[in-house]
């Protein structure tokens, strides 16, 4: 959306702007800066800022191929070429760790997906008004709790004795009560059913925004032509929505890789963590706690990179197929 | 919708109508079935919830379990500083995504484009939790308050939306002010920030949901300072010591607590606790995010 509306600037600048002659260049820059001095106040210092805490970081790569020591400078480090990477793509875990990853991120896209675009529908198609504002506010709830609050809220209601386990039982799916959180070929589904529970109300404002800005007469002209309720959705809400759902679909493929590791070290035990452990953990674990910083560091590039070439991939197939792009 | 009313409805429209309406009833009860059952235990004897059973309501009524948790040292420090870093971290994040905001508003700032792209980029990557975690070493931020405040003031997407409102505001608004020789800071003080109100309202629930949910900066960084530990952690480390046995969290003042009792209807107090201001504030705030929200993502 920021390259979009950066998009947008160069059109208006150029509107602006008119070309000058090589030659008084810099003076002509100097003068603006002091001409707008109070517009360079106000943004540069958080410019600043940003290049400390977001691009600093980056500048961190190159810990991926030194053998780091936090106590000797830059230029004492030895350095080591792809050593890192190499025993990244020589450990086990790593794979257990990026299959789970992508088995979840993938359940976490498909659903997390699928389920605000059928939400936002059907709480459009309601007819009852404080009904559907009470939907609203309280599809809004979860979105505001953390992931603590959650992870406690869904291991209560998983447990033994909790309110799923009950349900089961009384509808006769199973004998007795099922230890979800203890094994680990549940984790995946709880990852994402809590995923869902916790954010759907919220996904789901932007598509609802999208269907109000539909024109209200292709209904009338629709209905009129004898379609019924599902016709109209099919027919005119879900291509009304196309756009709004392709730019999210890029954004939510180019976050695919980096899907955090919150809800992960939240819900997961000990007993679990082979089906719990996902890239960011991972690099906590070896980067962090074990001190191999220049290993997790390779762990992270490693996110980082495939993260960027998903979104542009996504980016380009959205564009041949769709014309839509982020970019 | 009011207008589909006046139109008739056939025999399918009317059972679309009840399947809609019991698929978002039981939507409903999902979401909110949880958060009741977690009150309901909360104020329930604790040692009676051992029994199991509490669904809705409470079985015998008492307010034992807040009288406890309100004892306990840690977390009252962990409120202090929580609020503390809500209160700092959504101002100084609301003074810098404005400021921004306005400058990169401007059609004729020179610096836009670079300022634009160079805060966008950053949505796209990030270094990863090591090289950030070496940086706030270096920068000796570890183990202090401000690791909460500092590496979050500046984030494009507040910085976005809040441009895309400004964007929306009539531009001869400023000009006139100019006109009346006002610079570029009062315009922003004086003329936009009043106008900004309703998105503003937004950008603070964001940040301010945001400071007071997170419990990873202080897990990382200051998991070892109990002057700085935060709401979320702390709670963190209580639901976390279930099956582990109480002693294992705080072996000052808990385990002898928590002996007395049961640390399932303590869990869900401070569960309750934690939650609740958020769960006042947002409702009154709704209007404005979900406008927030559209404006930030619809526009593009």
């Amino acid at each position: 959306m920021e390259t979009l509306s950066a998009r947008a600037d160069t059109e208006k600048e150029k509107a602006i702007t008119t070309p000058k002659p090589p030659g008084k260049r810099m003076k002509s820059v100097w003068r603006s800066i002091v001409q707008q001095k109070y517009l360079y106040l106000m943004s540069m210092p958080f410019i600043v800022w940003v290049f400390v805490f977001s691009y600093l970081p980056v500048w961190g790569w190159t810990m991926a191929f030194q053998n780091y020591k936090p106590s000797k400078s830059f230029s004492q480090q030895k350095w080591v070429g792809f050593k890192n990477f190499v025993d990244l793509f020589h450990d086990e875990r790593f794979y257990l760790v990026l299959r789970n990853t992508l088995a979840m991120s993938l359940m976490g896209l498909v659903a997390g997906f699928i389920i605000p675009i059928l939400f936002a529908v059907l709480l459009n198609e309601l007819r009852g008004k404080y009904f559907k504002r009470t939907v609203q506010t309280v599809s809004y709830l979860p979105h505001f709790v953390s992931w603590v609050v959650v992870a406690g809220i869904i291991t209560k209601m998983l447990s033994m004795d909790g309110i799923v386990n009950e349900l089961l039982i009384q509808l006769h799916v199973i004998d007795g009560p099922v230890q979800f959180m203890a094994e680990g070929k549940y984790f995946w589904g709880i990852v994402t059913a809590s995923d869902v529970w916790k954010e759907t109300g919220w996904n789901a404002i932007i598509y609802l925004a999208a269907i109000t800005g539909i024109d209200r007469e292709l209904y009338e002209a629709a209905r009129v032509d004898g379609a019924g309720r599902f016709r109209q959705i099919w027919n005119i809400t879900l291509p009304g929505i196309r756009t709004t759902i392709s730019v999210l679909l890029i954004m939510s493929i180019g976050h695919l890789i980096g899907i955090g590791f919150e809800k992960q070290f939240q819900l997961s035990n000990s007993l679990v963590t082979d089906y719990s452990e996902v890239l960011d953990l991972y690099a906590l674990k070896y980067g962090i706690q074990i001190s191999r910083f220049s290993y997790g560091t390779a762990i992270s590039m490693f996110t980082s990179v495939v993260s960027i070439i998903l979104l542009l991939t996504a980016n380009g197939i959205m564009k041949k197929t769709t014309k839509e792009s982020i970019m | 919708m009011a207008a589909t009313r006046a139109f008739n409805s056939t025999r399918s429209d009317k059972i679309f109508d009840i399947i809609n309406v019991v698929i978002l009833g039981l939507v409903l009860m999902i979401t909110l079935y949880p958060f009741l059952n977690v009150l309901a235990i909360s104020l329930n004897d604790s040692t009676d919830t051992v029994r199991g059973g509490i669904y809705l309501w409470p079985r015998e009524f008492t307010l034992e379990n807040y009288r406890t948790i309100f004892s306990y040292s840690s977390l009252k420090q962990g409120f202090l500083i929580t609020i503390l870093r809500t209160l700092l971290g959504t101002l100084l994040g609301l003074i810098s995504s404005s400021m921004l905001a306005y400058t990169l508003s401007r059609p004729d700032f020179k610096a836009r484009r670079f300022v634009s792209v160079f805060l966008a980029l950053t949505m796209y990557f990030s270094g990863g939790m090591v090289p950030t975690y070496m940086l706030m070493r270096h920068l000796h931020l570890i183990g202090t308050f401000w690791i909460y405040i500092l590496p979050g003031i500046v984030s494009a997407f507040n910085v976005f939306i809040i441009r895309s409102f400004i964007d929306g505001l009539p531009y001869a608004l400023q000009e006139s002010a100019k006109l009346d020789g006002a610079n570029d800071f009062k315009i922003y003080y004086k003329v936009i920030l009043p106008l900004c109100k309703p998105v503003l309202a937004t950008i603070s629930l964001f940040l301010a949901v945001g400071q007071w949910n997170s419990w990873f900066d202080t897990y990382l960084y200051n998991g070892n300072k109990p002057h700085l530990t935060t709401l979320q952690y702390e709670l963190m480390k209580i639901l976390q010591s279930t099956n582990q046995g109480a002693s294992m969290v705080n072996a000052n003042d808990l385990a002898n607590q928590m002996a007395q009792v049961s640390p399932e209807s303590i869990k869900m107090a401070i569960t309750i606790v934690v939650t609740v201001p958020i769960l006042v504030v947002y409702p009154f705030l709704q209007r404005y995010f979900v406008d927030g929200m559209t404006l930030g993502a619809v526009k593009a």
